[in-house]
């Protein structure tokens, strides 16, 4: 099933990936245990093979046991996942780390709008632009996004990311990545948005740092030297 | 009407001599009439349901090609089809099948007693429900088509028209749906005063099938749940119709994340309400076809009392990247792993009961068995969904779709067939066909699951929900022929209904006569005729054991149905225990 994963190119992605790789294995053994045992029993235990049926009722101490000490270590495995997930969640959720760029994100029926705030770092300024559908930004830096939507819920979702986060008209919500590999990578919509949902599609660029300089070049024209 | 006898169990006889087809059939008061009809909306409604699944599932697998029987789905049209789609299988198809059809039919039957506690109120419920599945239909039919909001309704998407471009359709939705959850709750009131006042002596709550403890819990979620997203669909209507902006953003200053929390705090105990009964139904099954006892009776029971209590409390894990305050994940995270313990319990449970026994493999047994199989898929991916750190990139896509077909449809579905095979013979006095019955079976088995396998793949491969194709995304290319199988075996799976279909009339016309209780059953349905006359048992009922005494090897057969006195004891008039309300006065 994890092979269909697509690539990871997140830094929390690995978290995430090595979550979905813990659950993954511990749930097999239960879902393969648990089957193994149905299946052996309508076999072993049918009616041409079991002439006479075993009659336990399961309500003494010692025969509970056999259904309330495996739901016991189900509980026990549950806690432990709770805590791995729980820490992937506030590293991705509650962390926000000091960001190099800050990108606003809008959502609306049918595109999504990057603004960059231009050389001068600030938003609200002259030199603020919003692109439709293209995000780019440097490789290997934080990324912090604040997200919002001109009309419906639409949801922010970058597979290679491990990035979703639904953008709530009259919300800002912040948000942060870190991209590890350059490339060309997409952007969906993950909720119901109206009859265009499925054609809200973006490019996020990663770009290594000189090609960084290239594109902020190339869009802000600037006489003077790049400064960041 | 004739006056109920003074015993403490009524044991009427409401003939009445002239009363005609209409009193009879259609505005009937009788319980089992009013299940039956309950069991003719559902399977209808499950046509249109099925009918739209079939288009989805086309229109992704070859987009923009031509559905046989159909045309070609436009983006609009596809929304308005997933919509109605979830909503029908949830409220029009799966309530009245396991709480409308199941629980009239078999909770007086099951307690003794002769029919539900308020009979005008349960005739009320059915005549509501079906009020409102025509307002839905209706919806298909009014200018810019019916609700394209997805099931959940969203708000602001489904809060201003221009949004979908849809207006009457999304409007008559929430009439409908409004509709709906007051006949259930009519429905629910029934269900909980005649289990807990009607049931006949020595019937005691620790002597009740486990059918019956699941429909009362569903009972009590549901009413206690249902309240607030009443409000909330009233609301939503005024904010469609009256200008208000309880949801919307604007100058009103409402909150779209109002809707959420007012929709999922019902709907997640909904799922369950949907979900225990067919539980309840398993648990029927499985002792019977195993002849000997359900494992751990009252831990079954105190662990679903303890899912119940669970239920309200994680609803949020629908909402964990909604733009919630992030804080909240971690005590939902926490809630809702916690309420995989008590369904690990039952799941267990039913498996300590095939342990040991001596199987036979009906077709009731292949469901409810088949059932418990594949909904342990469903169970397990939940755990994947519960965890908020896996949910960010879990939620809104096929991994959820796959994961909640794969708790509903075995439960519901799978659950429901098993007991339509079981209880048929009760109801229509005719056995079903064996062999038709076991190749509806292997159909729904292989194709269900061959439908939904793939779908988690693309899930996890990254493929947004409630899209209409997956051709604007690049990385979606390699999903494709998932995509492709997963019709496939949709179509095999609509096609395997057919044997089903079939079946259930042919089996009504000429099928063999079943006797009082061909599966030498314990529960007190199977103790009177096939099927019932009105007022239910024609001799006063006595419940001397519970429902699972089944191969107890001191006995001198292999089952003692609950009315069976003690060997060597003359029945008693009254062994205790019982709240028993005496009915007088006229019906």
């Amino acid at each position: 099933m994890l092979t269909w994963l697509p690539q990871n190119i997140s830094t929390y992605g690995i978290e995430m990936d090595h979550l979905f790789r813990l659950m993954y294995y511990v749930l097999a053994v239960w879902f393969i245990a648990v089957e193994a045992l149905i299946v052996f029993f309508i076999l072993r235990y049918h009616q041409s093979r079991q002439p006479k049926p075993v009659y336990v009722r399961g309500d003494t101490p010692s025969q509970a046991a056999w259904v309330l000490v495996p739901v016991l270590v189900v509980l026990m495995l549950d806690l432990g996942i709770d805590k791995v997930g729980g820490a992937v969640w506030d590293r991705i959720k509650i962390q926000l780390p000091p960001a190099a760029e800050v990108v606003h994100v809008t959502g609306k029926q049918f595109n999504w709008e990057f603004t960059y705030p231009g050389p001068d770092g600030k938003f609200g300024t002259a030199d603020d632009q919003t692109v439709e559908n293209e995000l780019h930004v440097p490789v290997g830096k934080v990324i912090r996004f604040e997200l919002a939507s001109n009309d419906v819920i639409h949801s922010f979702f970058i597979p290679t990311l491990r990035l979703k986060q639904d953008a709530m008209p009259g919300r800002k919500i912040n948000g942060w990545f870190e991209a590890t590999k350059p490339g060309t990578y997409e952007i969906a919509c993950a909720e119901l948005c109206g009859f265009g949902h499925y054609s809200m599609h973006g490019v996020l660029t990663v770009h290594t740092p000189e090609d960084y300089e290239h594109w902020v070049q190339s869009r802000w024209a600037a006489p003077k030297a790049a400064s960041k | 009407m004739a006056t109920a006898t003074s015993s403490a169990i009524a044991v009427g006889t409401h003939h009445e001599p002239h009363s005609g087809f209409w009193r009879n059939y259609v505005f009937s008061v009788d319980h089992k009439v009013i299940a039956k009809q309950y069991l003719w909306l559902s399977l209808f409604m499950a046509l249109i349901g099925g009918a739209s699944a079939y288009l989805i599932r086309w229109q992704l697998a070859w987009p923009e090609t031509y559905v046989p029987g159909w045309g070609y789905v436009e983006p609009q049209t596809y929304n308005a089809i997933i919509t109605m789609h979830g909503t029908i299988m949830v409220f029009f198809v799966a309530m009245p099948f396991v709480l409308g059809a199941f629980g009239n039919y078999l909770i007086p039957l099951m307690v003794g007693a002769d029919d539900m506690a308020f009979p005008r109120l349960n005739m009320m419920s059915i005549w509501t429900l079906t009020v409102s599945s025509a307002v839905l239909i209706a919806s298909f039919f009014v200018p810019a088509g019916p609700a394209a909001g997805g099931w959940t309704a969203y708000a602001p998407l489904s809060a201003r028209a221009i949004y979908t471009g849809v207006y009457w359709g999304q409007n008559l939705w929430l009439v409908a749906v409004a509709l709906e959850f007051a006949s259930f709750l009519m429905g629910g009131i029934n269900f909980l005063t005649t289990a807990l006042n009607l049931r006949a002596p020595g019937m005691t709550l620790w002597r009740l099938p486990l059918l019956v403890w699941m429909e009362l819990i569903a009972a009590v979620l549901f009413l206690l749940s249902v309240g607030p997203l009443i409000a909330g669909a009233f609301m939503l209507l005024l904010d469609r119709m009256a200008g208000t902006s309880f949801f919307v953003p604007d100058k009103g200053g409402g909150d779209p994340l109002l809707w959420q929390h007012l929709f999922w705090f019902f709907g997640h105990p909904e799922v369950y309400v949907i979900g225990l009964p067919g539980f309840g139904i398993m648990m029927e099954i499985i002792p019977v076809f195993s002849r000997k006892p359900i494992f751990g009776y009252k831990t079954i029971v105190w662990g679903t009392l303890g899912a119940a209590v669970l239920s309200f409390l994680v609803w949020a894990h629908h909402m964990f990247v909604s733009g919630m305050d992030p804080r909240l994940a971690t005590p939902f995270s926490i809630t809702t792993i916690l309420i995989s313990v008590p369904f690990a319990i039952m799941v267990f449970s039913m498996v300590a009961t095939l342990w040991g026994g001596k199987i036979e493999l009906a077709t009731p047994m292949l469901f409810a068995v088949g059932g418990l199989a594949t909904f342990v898929i469903g169970g397990v991916t939940g755990v994947f969904l519960g965890s908020a750190g896996l949910d960010i990139y879990l939620h809104g896509t096929y991994f959820v779709v796959a994961h909640f077909h794969y708790t509903l449809m075995p439960l519901a579905i799978f659950g429901g067939f098993a007991g339509v095979y079981y209880w048929f013979p009760k109801m229509f006095g005719r056995m079903m066909n064996e062999t038709l019955g076991k190749i509806h079976f292997l159909f729904t088995f292989v194709c269900f699951n061959c439908v939904f396998i793939p779908l988690f793949l693309t899930g996890v491969a990254g493929n947004p929900r409630r899209i209409y194709e997956t051709s604007a995304y690049d990385y979606l290319k390699g999903v494709q022929p998932l995509h492709v199988i997963a019709t496939i075996a949709t179509l095999g799976l609509l096609i395997g209904q057919l044997p089903f279909v079939v079946n259930f009339f042919l089996s009504m016309a000429r099928g063999r006569k079943a006797g009082r209780n061909p599966w030498n059953a314990n529960t007190l349905e199977w103790c009177t005729d096939s099927p019932p006359p009105h007022g239910n048992f024609s001799e006063p009922i006595v419940v001397y054991r519970d429902p699972y005494e089944y191969g107890n090897p001191d006995m001198p057969k292999d089952w003692m149905a609950q009315n069976e006195p003690p060997p060597g004891l003359t029945p008693a008039r009254d062994t205790g225990g019982s709240n028993q309300m005496k009915r007088t006065g006229t019906r």
